[in-house]
């Protein structure tokens, strides 16, 4: 008996074609995304149904980590220069020339002011979230937190200026009250929370009115 | 363009087990190379989604002094929520009963939004007040996750107040009853 004949078609699919669009798209995207650097204070952010992105520009920012501690930072280097000089001068603790050029490179502030001088001369791989004492924040009477939102708002005033709290999902309530409490100090009245999205619950209140919204 | 050298064949007898000749195949193999791209490119997918923050804002009230100035609401409209530990959470309509706690109600992060509702439609819309109390122990998630209440039920009057001293025994007594019946939180002594 003769075995049927079977057609002897190659099976073999070029994936040249293929490999050229998966790695098109791949250096696509990496060069879409934001290389965001390592973050000094890592920082997990609650979740809230807000899907409003932050305005990246004129950011001042105060992180609160996990154990409490409070950062500063702002987005502009210029204006980091001047926030440290004016409180600085408020506080009466003296800084160097080359101290407030350092402190312009400075990703965030986090020790107390009077360590400002060491704190801007401390080498990269000490600047870490954990093994910095954090601006003072206790209660209402040690709150330095108060001292550098007023100078943020000498050095920002009359110009726009977007205040976060970047505060970590296992902090404790009584660091973002301080936090809360200086703003409030300052007439600053006005601040947002950086949140990372979640959708809205189906048939909640908000997902009803925002559908009336998208009828009308 | 993967394969060079091909070409040329086809005279000699085929079959199968039987190799194709000498002749050297210089053709290379692109699967693995393709799903290594693809997940590279999912990685990358992913990661730029997921990490973009977005922002709630928030508005502060004045704080002041003068008695004329301060907000006032209707004991009526009024529902307080209590923040403690590990995302326990508590609720009392109008004014909390100090002596005997009756109105002082335990509840978690699933039936609050009910609450709320059930508050908000049996409520005049312009009495209905939510004040939330986070105590000390309360974390900054947990507030974010009220707040974010607020904003899912259209709340439309909402504050963050400081807990008083009578409240906050409360919270704590209740802290220790959910951390006891609860068997995740309650603390286990590896012995």
């Amino acid at each position: 008996m003769g075995r049927p004949k079977i057609s002897r078609k190659s099976t073999w699919v070029d994936m040249t074609a293929f490999c050229d669009v998966a790695f098109l798209l791949l250096s696509f995207f990496i060069m879409a995304t934001k290389t965001k650097p390592p973050e000094a204070v890592s920082v997990v952010s609650p979740t809230s149904v807000s899907s409003k992105a932050p305005n990246e520009k004129d950011m001042v920012t105060v992180i609160i980590n996990q154990n409490g501690k409070v950062f500063l930072t702002m987005s502009e280097p210029d204006r980091k220069q001047q926030v440290v000089e004016t409180v600085a001068k408020n506080k009466g603790v003296s800084l160097s020339a080359s101290d407030l050029a350092k402190a312009k490179n400075m990703e965030f502030f986090g020790t107390p002011i009077t360590q400002l001088s060491s704190f801007v001369n401390l080498p990269a791989d000490k600047i870490k979230g954990d093994l910095l004492p954090g601006i003072p924040a206790v209660d209402s009477t040690n709150n330095e937190v108060t001292d550098w939102m007023r100078a943020v708002y000498e050095v920002y005033y009359g110009e726009t200026m977007n205040l976060f709290v970047k505060g970590d999902v296992n902090s404790k309530y009584p660091a973002f009250k301080q936090v809360v409490d200086a703003f409030k100090k300052n007439e600053m009245m006005k601040f947002s929370i950086i949140t990372n999205s979640i959708a809205v619950p189906k048939d909640s209140e908000l997902a009803k009115e925002a559908k009336k919204e998208n009828a009308k | 363009m993967a394969d060079l050298g091909e070409g040329g064949g086809g005279h000699k007898k085929q079959g199968p087990g039987v190799k194709k000749s000498k002749k050297k195949m210089v053709r290379v193999d692109m699967t693995p190379m393709v799903d290594l791209g693809f997940i590279l490119i999912t990685f990358f997918v992913f990661t730029s989604t997921m990490s973009t923050p977005t922002a709630m804002n928030l508005f502060l009230p004045k704080d002041t002094e003068k008695d004329n100035e301060q907000t006032k609401t209707k004991e009526s409209g009024t529902l307080t929520i209590l923040l403690g530990n590990d995302r326990n959470i508590y609720y009392y309509e109008g004014i909390l009963n100090t002596a005997t706690g009756e109105n002082f109600v335990p509840t978690n992060f699933d039936d609050i939004r009910n609450v709320i509702l059930k508050k908000k439609r049996s409520t005049n819309a312009d009495d209905f007040m939510v004040v939330i109390k986070p105590g000390p122990e309360s974390t900054m998630g947990s507030v974010v996750d009220v707040l974010d209440e607020m904003t899912i039920n259209v709340v439309k009057r909402y504050a963050l107040v400081d807990i008083s001293d009578a409240e906050l025994n409360f919270v704590k007594q209740g802290d220790e009853i959910q951390s006891g019946i609860t068997p995740a939180s309650s603390g286990t002594t590896p012995q």
